[in-house]
């Protein structure tokens, strides 16, 4: 059975400069792997190029056994990354009713619809994404990444600028998930909440991958101790 | 099937987008109208002046104009990353090029359909003797000016020059089709039939619009997707 | 290695271009209409044929570059590109000034010198965007889509805007003709010019090639350099 996330030797580069060197790692199903680097190691990179966005110079990415570009993988891929991916011309239920359409869900209105009440959004279906707030707007990017079942999930930085209720909302989903079987990558910088979730982690370091192993008691005890184990400077 | 169910996902949305603001469609109809202004101060053109420069004209009023429409296109995408939820999804890019390409298709067409009478009235010029045909070569060079217009825009979205080099990059490439809808514009809107030489240049905006739609199509992958 | 070729390349297009340059002005004589000035044909054709040749070189290079990724054919592209621009740009000032004497306008709408400038306008533009992309992958990559869209362009134009007009010199070379519309002796000194045009666009390319990877190798640096 092919691990759901796999790097076999992944390069990418800008120019001359590489920004990711020979990346190989992988991700059985079910697992939860924490990203973890300082900004500029690659993070982003790396989980742009899982998420189908950029293609590797060198090497493959595998999502489920096939590249992330194509449609099959695609479907099965939910990404939240820095920007949150959502319409402000359009309502908050226009917004899921698209995805669920381009997502090809069967009853895209019902997703819609129930996402949003499980995202406390629903007394807001119809209001216009450019008035929400910023805890409305990320609420509803959570809706938008979880709302066709993926069952792997890639986010980059999510912790990152939540408010303690999307904070909540979100760790309650990746722990469903986890449950369900999902496997999970994400990047981080908020050790305490990913760590609590990951099962693995992966330090990565000026485009290379320089630790990548269980998540251990220490390092939950201690997020810092990871990068004093084995980064350099 | 699939693949047209995406484009018209994609359409739509476009389409709901930019009916709800306006703001290009605004934007495109007044520039449309300030050029025929423009031009009529420019030139105080007699009857039969304008005869002659009726092709000309309105094709620099339509590719001037529909340039603000088709600059919109992936630009539109950028606030919030919504081009990556797009990239993402389960649908081609080749799918998300034709729906934007429609979408601005429908726009620019709508455009043009609104000036048309305008000119007429302005210019004190019979457009519709020969409706049908003008109508072909109105859409088979807006089709053109569409693929080519969405395509560079895809390229041109992150640059922070956008605005400039859209029109930088598109105009000289459109200037075989222009010249085409020029030269059979004129004559159509005259009275004339469409037929013998005029037939070449319809020939030469079937051709042109088969091969940049394939090639922008079979290219699109590579501008979304680094 | 590369060096010396380029310096033997080099060496070979100047003895050819000093050798065309006397025949073309002290051995071939006066063309019976036009005088002496038609001997700007001599550079005005063949640099015609060396920017389509650079230009058919960058439409493939780039057509490569997206295939293989190898930067080493984007710097092809531009570098061709770039010489076939500045061959265009001779190509318009050369028939501008034969159409000043034979003519007596600077400037005249006919089919061929009105293709040329919107290919000049086509991938100057190409260069301008070249211009505004920093990052030299995403560069190559927008760089090569628009070289492949230009090119294919590029036939269309001229097959184009020949209908549109016809007031330029039609065709002479006998390949086109079928012969007897040129004197031999001018036919095979354009022949000879092209030679020594395409020699020295080659070591024009071959040269900012080796800069163009000079400038990416540093702009890696000092990537590297920041992430340090």
């Amino acid at each position: 059975m092919p691990a759901a996330v796999e790097c076999a030797g992944v390069w990418k580069f800008y120019g001359d400069f590489p920004a990711l060197r020979d990346i190989s790692f992988e991700v059985p199903e079910g697992r939860c792997l924490a990203l973890i680097g300082r900004n500029g190691a690659g993070k982003t990179t790396l989980l742009r190029i899982l998420g189908g966005f950029s293609r590797p110079g060198r090497g493959e990415a595998r999502i489920l056994g096939s590249s992330p570009r194509e449609t099959q993988a695609r479907r099965r891929i939910g990404y939240l990354g820095h920007g949150i991916s959502i319409y402000d011309e359009l309502s908050a239920l226009e917004n899921l009713r698209l995805f669920a359409e381009m997502y090809g869900l069967r009853d895209a209105n019902a997703a819609a619809t129930g996402w949003l009440e499980r995202t406390g959004l629903s007394h807001v279906k119809d209001g216009l994404v450019r008035e929400f707030s910023r805890g409305m707007r990320q609420r509803l990017a959570v809706a938008r990444a979880f709302l066709h079942g993926p069952t792997v999930l890639l986010l980059d930085e999510p912790f990152t600028a939540l408010d303690d209720r999307a904070i909540a909302l979100l760790q309650s989903l990746l722990a469903d998930a986890l449950r369900e079987g999902s496997t999970i990558v994400m990047s981080t910088h908020q050790l305490r909440e990913a760590l609590e979730l990951a099962t693995d982690v992966a330090l990565i370091q000026r485009g290379s991958v320089a630790h990548r192993g269980p998540r251990t008691a220490e390092m939950l005890a201690d997020p810092g101790w990871l990068y004093r184990q084995y980064a350099e400077g | 099937m699939e693949f047209a169910r995406h484009v018209a996902i994609i359409l739509r949305k476009d389409l709901r987008s930019e009916l709800r603001s306006k703001e290009a469609i605004n934007a495109s109809l007044s520039f449309a109208l300030v050029i025929l202004l423009l031009f009529n101060f420019a030139f105080d053109p007699s009857a039969d002046e304008t005869r002659e420069m009726t092709g000309g004209l309105l094709w620099i009023v339509f590719a001037f104009a529909g340039t603000l429409i088709l600059n919109r296109s992936f630009v539109r995408e950028l606030p919030n990353d919504c081009l990556d939820g797009l990239i993402a999804a389960p649908i081609s890019s080749a799918a998300l090029f034709l729906g934007k390409a429609g979408a601005n298709f429908v726009l620019v067409m709508a455009v043009e359909l609104i000036s048309l009478p305008i000119f007429g009235i302005f210019y004190n010029v019979r457009w519709a003797q020969q409706a049908w045909s003008l109508l072909l070569v109105l859409a088979l060079t807006t089709w053109g000016l569409t693929v080519i217009g969405t395509i560079f825009s895809a390229l041109t979205v992150n640059l922070r020059i956008r605005e400039l080099m859209l029109p930088i990059l598109v105009y000289p490439i459109m200037i075989p089709a222009l010249l085409g809808a020029m030269e059979v514009t004129g004559p159509l809107i005259a009275g004339k039939a469409l037929d013998g030489d005029l037939l070449t240049w319809v020939r030469l905006l079937v051709a042109f619009d088969i091969i940049f739609t394939a090639l922008s199509v079979s290219l699109i992958d590579t501008v979304l997707v680094g | 290695m590369r060096e010396k070729i380029i310096y033997i390349i080099a060496a070979l297009a100047a003895v050819l271009l000093v050798r065309n340059l006397y025949v073309i002005f002290l051995s071939l004589p006066d063309e019976a209409q036009q005088g002496p000035i038609y001997r700007i044909l001599f550079i005005h054709l063949p640099s015609a044929i060396t920017c389509f040749a650079g230009f058919l070189v960058a439409g493939i290079s780039s057509a490569i570059y997206l295939g293989t990724k190898n930067l080493r054919y984007d710097a092809i592209a531009v570098s061709a590109t770039e010489v076939g621009l500045a061959f265009a740009t001779v190509v318009l000032v050369t028939g501008s000034i034969w159409a000043r004497i034979i003519w007596g306008i600077w400037w005249t709408w006919d089919a061929r010198l009105t293709s040329m400038l919107v290919c000049w306008l086509i991938y100057a533009s190409y260069l301008m965007l070249r211009g505004a992309i920093g990052e030299p992958t995403q560069r190559a990559r927008f760089s090569a889509v628009l070289s492949i869209f230009a090119f294919t362009d590029v036939i269309i134009v001229w097959k184009s805007i020949e209908w549109w007009r016809t007031q330029h010199p039609g065709p002479v070379l006998s390949i086109r003709t079928g012969g007897g519309r040129i004197d031999p002796a001018m036919e095979s000194a354009i022949y000879w010019n092209v030679l020594a045009l395409m020699l020295f666009a080659i070591v024009l390319v071959m040269t900012r090639i080796r800069q163009e990877e000079a400038r990416r190798e540093i702009h890696g640096m000092r990537q590297a350099a920041h992430a340090l």
